[in-house]
């Protein structure tokens, strides 16, 4: 009988302690994520010396004049982001199209598609950067630039199919008999009323390509040959000491990011309501 | 002005007209695919023929085939036998987005992301429509579905009902040969489905288009149609008016389906003066019209509850006559409904108006006489 009145009365003061444990927690862990690249971002300002670039030695602006200092550096940066786009395209055509197959039919080999679809993205990267390689060799195919875009595009593909699969199961069916039966060819369809549709997905999905494409080291490093890109320069850089130049770039590289995330979530938002 | 002849074809369409190209015509057609291994045939063998400016219901239960068959009418199921004819012209092989008919369908499937004027001008701008003409003709659908001033809306900031309006408006713009309903009116409330009942109906005679609706509810297509088929297991049991189908059910099933109906089944006694006699002994004999005329044969016979009219003494004249004992009384309102046991141990539903002078003709326990005039029982086909 006291334990029936006994909730009400400790209910309110525990849900407060709650709420201030919650907005606690909620900013440790804020911090927690987001320390690694406020230290990325102050150390492009950092006044150092010699090339190591660990110590803390007062705010400068001028490595920002320098910011191609290291050609190499920079061609590595431009390979990179020419491969993620790259790659991004071709993951993004063929992950919506698969994502589409997946999503609308039933066919003879769903099931295993679907299957390789997360073998694909729950395999461990150093396996599949190890049999790539070997495969490339195997067929006689010269590393370098157009295999990462290759093993890029394998790796990110499932991701985009699998965003634009779960868009597609959402989806109306009738939506699309409706404008067949207004007249629309099915290519008319697609443009008019399927893509816009599933252009949330697409877009997620592309933009995960992207940034595991842009970011990406073990793969890259067993499949690029003589090809440098972004990550590769700064490891082998390591042992020599990394120059803030890499910063600046990470930096750059991480606004852009954030702007395309803030865009996508503000069109999303308008396209809801 | 094209709304004027539409009026005319309206008009015309109250009386049957003969000499008109049918707006569609069925012949044979049969859908079957392929489910685990077996072939479903999901519409049966279908033939029908629908007139120009007809308000014409497909009416079953659900998985009867009148969706499917509706399907095909728009092309969005393939026959696997059969022809599919528009205005007299096969239509058969033709894509859905070649064929001059347009839908609503039941989820209304308006595109969530375009605002209401531009899923309106949606056909009209697929048919290379001059800008000014889709401006005009979008303005005028949107006055006739009473949408004026919400073009800029979008689909999911409107009610359900208006939803539906602009469905329906964006169907109707392209002046279609045809405008195929799929339960437009399912998800409304009751309500707004009676309020939007009407509202088709006036738009139909304003547009005078073809109309045809797929329903499994029987007064609704009671209530709107010229001509109602009513389907089951992918065939048509029934195609008649609704005074016909409520008044002459063609089969058990559409007596069934169709309002409340009592079915009897007997013997034919003997045939007297065209009709054939079931003799039920000291309780009460059954007249039937258009019975087969031979003494023997077993028939079934339906009477709708509110022809029967209750009585304590045996009603005297050519009527049908059953004695038999209340089990139940209900009062709803407008009239009483009794459920009357006869001896055979079928139970019939009567219904009484209630009217100034009816006070409770019967109550629980009574032993009762049930008359109806002899036009009003039919044998049917089983």
């Amino acid at each position: 009988m006291t334990t029936q009145t006994l909730p009400g009365r400790t209910r309110k003061p525990r849900t407060r302690l709650g709420d201030r444990l919650l907005h606690i927690y909620v900013w440790l862990v804020l911090a927690w994520l987001l320390a690694p690249i406020a230290v990325m971002i102050a150390f492009g300002f950092n006044d150092t010396q010699s090339k190591s670039n660990v110590n803390w030695q007062g705010f400068t602006f001028k490595w920002w004049g320098h910011l191609g200092d290291y050609p190499d550096l920079t061609g590595a940066v431009i390979n990179s982001i020419t491969i993620a786009l790259a790659a991004t395209a071709i993951t993004t055509a063929l992950g919506t199209l698969i994502g589409l197959a997946l999503g609308r039919y039933r066919f003879k080999g769903a099931g295993p598609m679907n299957l390789v679809m997360f073998a694909a993205i729950s395999s461990p990267e150093l396996v599949m950067g190890a049999s790539l390689l070997s495969l490339f060799v195997s067929a006689g195919v010269q590393t370098g630039y157009v295999t990462v875009v290759i093993a890029h595009v394998l790796f990110s593909l499932s991701f985009v199919a699998v965003t634009v699969r779960a868009r597609v199961v959402g989806l109306d069916p009738s939506l699309e008999e409706a404008a067949r039966d207004l007249g629309a060819s099915t290519w008319t369809t697609f443009w008019r009323v399927t893509f816009p549709m599933i252009a949330p997905g697409v877009i997620s999905g592309a933009l995960l390509a992207f940034a595991l494409s842009i970011d990406d080291f073990v793969i890259t490093q067993f499949t690029s040959g003589a090809t440098t890109t972004f990550p590769l320069w700064i490891y082998g850089a390591v042992r020599q000491g990394v120059p803030p130049q890499v910063n600046i770039l990470g930096t750059l590289i991480f606004a852009v990011g954030v702007v395309i995330a803030i865009t996508n979530s503000v069109l999303a938002r308008r396209r809801v309501t | 002005m094209t709304t004027n002849q539409a009026g005319v074809g309206a008009a015309d369409a109250a009386a049957p007209v003969v000499s008109a190209v049918p707006a569609i015509e069925l012949d044979g057609v049969v859908k079957e695919y392929p489910s685990h291994g077996e072939v479903v045939q999901a519409v049966k063998g279908v033939s029908l023929t629908i007139a120009e400016g007809e308000f014409f219901s497909l009416l079953g239960p659900s998985g009867c085939g009148k969706t499917t068959t509706m399907r095909m009418i728009a092309g969005f199921e393939d026959p696997s036998r059969g022809t599919v004819k528009l205005h007299g012209k096969d239509v058969t092989d033709v894509p859905p987005n070649k064929r001059d008919v347009n839908m609503v369908f039941q989820s209304y499937a308006l595109f969530p992301h375009m605002n209401v004027w531009e899923n309106v001008a949606f056909g009209l701008r697929r048919r290379k429509t001059p800008e000014a003409e889709i401006k005009r003709r979008v303005g005028e659908m949107l006055e006739i579905v009473d949408l004026t001033g919400k073009e800029k809306r979008r689909p999911r900031e409107m009610s359900g009902g208006q939803q539906q309006r602009v469905a329906l408006a964006r169907a109707l713009v392209n002046r279609p040969r045809a405008l195929l309903l799929d339960e437009p009116l399912g998800a409304l409330d009751l309500k707004l489905r009676q309020a939007m009942q009407t509202e088709l109906k006036r738009i139909q005679r304003e547009v005078g288009i073809t109309f045809v609706y797929v329903t499994h509810d029987q007064s609704e297509a009671l209530t709107m149609s010229d001509r109602i088929a009513v389907m089951n297991h992918g065939l048509v049991e029934q195609l008649a008016g609704p005074r016909e189908i409520y008044e002459r059910p063609a089969t058990a099933f559409v007596a069934g389906f169709i309002g409340t109906s009592n079915l009897l089944s007997g013997q034919v006694e003997r045939v007297d003066d065209g009709f054939a006699v079931l003799d039920l002994g000291e309780c009460g004999q059954v007249l039937v019209a258009g019975a087969p005329q031979k003494a023997g044969e077993r028939i079934e016979v339906t009477v709708r509850p509110e022809k029967i009219t209750i009585s304590t003494d045996r009603p005297n004249g050519r009527a049908s006559a059953i004695c038999g004992q209340v089990t139940d009384v209900a009062y709803l309102g407008t009239y009483n409904s009794y459920a009357v046991s006869l001896s055979t141990g079928v139970e019939v539903t009567v219904f009484q108006q209630n009217a100034l002078d009816s006070s409770t003709t019967a109550e629980r326990g009574d032993s009762v006489w049930l008359s109806w005039q002899p036009q009003h029982s039919y044998a049917i086909g089983s």
